[in-house]
């Protein structure tokens, strides 16, 4: 068995598997290794993305999976004024909701035709250093522990992002950037085939309530809300399950899967590369502040990632300055907009529920053809511009 | 802390929110190392309420 590489990657997510397929590619000897017994699976996903992130990443969309095409989206105000956005005419901004088991096993397939190998049930419990420099990580093997060598550890283990903290760059996060969450699978529902929900106010605290369909009459009903907004243990779960219980196209349904999991809706980190090591997707913290979507962000940044990886290995060098490409390659592409959607959210959250009403009433007559952050805050900007005065410069 | 496995969900959001990375998660069990200073974050935050702090009701 070898225990050395030029670059092992610790998860594999959609980034892990983007950066193992793009090292690989470029001929680099490269271990991806995978706690769980799965890749794709337990599911902690609302499973939404548009195309536009998907193409960026040079991902092309594979019916196989794709759950469900979408053709718009609907924002909630909590007074039930809605702010509905058709997107029959937006070309490829238009989302889809993805079957992700499948998606995550075909982009670590596409990781391992490029010549990576991958490893189930093997957990990395630490890196090893020589110095400041990352040389490896401790890992377990179906509960064996072994040393695996690495010119580069990738960490892209996720919202847990411990790989980066073991090796000394702080990722942590403060609770008024950590969004806790919890979501059924449902059925029977009554709900629009084809359109993403979003409810916000008060009956998400500082999150939302998400709808997103998985065909038919089957979709992800989901809530986040702000961890600094949490008062008693469990309260996630019971504030999704009071509004299923009160919107009778929900009461009707019932859960065929439970899942949770935590987001970070924080600026992206300060330091994404260091001697020996890189951080790719959820672990270097650039899920979007605002949707808390994270998969086309995440694919970017592993295949810019994967890419600077080839190179460094065919140089043999994975030093903090040759792998400084790829920290401004991910921050050319996303961090303004990370940092915008950060500053959004902070405003986002400190307005009441008839603000929220007033907002969305007056959204509900603007023109806004294509379903983006962005142009959502443009016609705020129009209509409530004392709402976005703080970082205005940036939409 | 005291995990409830019967309860909890295995979805690490305790363990990317601990300020002081220290719960671990495997594919079955939730650890706490030495560094926990019981702080209780991850008692606020855990969505479906499976964790506590030793000593508390």
């Amino acid at each position: 068995m070898r225990t050395d590489y030029d670059i092992i990657v610790v998860g594999a997510g959609p980034a892990g598997s983007m950066t193992a397929k793009h090292a690989a590619r470029k001929g680099a000897r490269v271990l991806m290794i995978e706690k769980r017994q799965e890749i794709g699976a337990p599911l902690r996903c609302a499973e939404g993305v548009n195309r536009r992130g998907l193409e960026k990443a040079g991902v092309p969309v594979d019916r196989r999976w794709v759950s469900t095409d979408i053709s718009g989206a609907k924002l909630v105000s909590p007074g039930g004024h809605v702010f509905r956005i058709d997107e029959s005419q937006a070309g490829n901004e238009v989302g889809m909701v993805l079957e992700r088991h499948l998606f995550d096993k075909a982009m670590a397939a596409d990781a391992a035709r490029a010549g990576a190998e991958i490893w189930l049930k093997t957990a990395a419990v630490d890196v090893i250093k020589e110095g400041e420099r990352v040389v490896g990580v401790k890992a377990r093997r179906e509960g064996e522990p072994l040393r695996l060598t690495a010119g580069c550890v990738v960490a892209a283990d996720g919202f847990e992002s411990q790989v980066a903290r073991w090796a000394g760059i702080d990722t942590s996060l403060k609770a008024g950037d950590i969004t806790t969450c919890f979501q059924y699978r449902m059925t029977n529902l009554r709900t629009e085939p084809d359109y993403c929900e979003f409810i916000i106010g008060s009956v998400a605290p500082g999150g939302y309530i998400w709808i997103f369909p998985k065909g038919d009459d089957t979709a992800n009903v989901g809530i986040g809300v702000l961890a600094s907004k949490l008062e008693k243990p469990g309260e996630v779960k019971r504030y999704l399950d009071d509004w299923i219980r009160k919107d009778e196209r929900l009461s009707c349904g019932q859960p065929l899967e439970a899942l949770a999991g935590g987001v970070s809706v924080s600026p992206p980190v300060e330091r994404s590369v260091m001697d020996g090591l890189i951080l790719v997707g959820d672990s270097a913290r650039i899920i979007d502040p605002i949707t808390g979507g994270g998969i086309a962000n995440g694919l970017l940044a592993g295949m810019h990632a994967g890419n600077v990886l080839g190179d460094c290995a065919q140089a043999k060098d994975f030093s903090e300055e040759a792998m400084m490409p790829y920290d401004k390659l991910w921050r050319d592409a996303m961090e303004d907009r990370l940092w915008r959607n950060w500053m959004a959210k902070e405003k986002f959250l400190t307005l009441s529920d008839s603000t929220l009403d007033a907002v969305i009433e007056t959204l509900s007559t603007a023109n806004v053809d294509k379903m983006s952050v962005h142009n959502i805050l443009i016609a705020i900007k129009e209509r409530h511009p004392e709402l976005v005065r703080e970082f205005e410069e940036l939409i | 802390m005291i995990v409830n496995i019967e309860k909890c969900m295995h979805c690490g959001a305790c363990v990317g929110s601990c300020p002081q990375n220290a719960v671990y998660l495997n594919e079955i069990v939730l650890e706490f190392n030495e560094d926990c200073n019981r702080c209780g974050r991850c008692v606020r935050i855990c969505p479906v309420g499976a964790l506590k702090m030793e000593g508390k009701r």
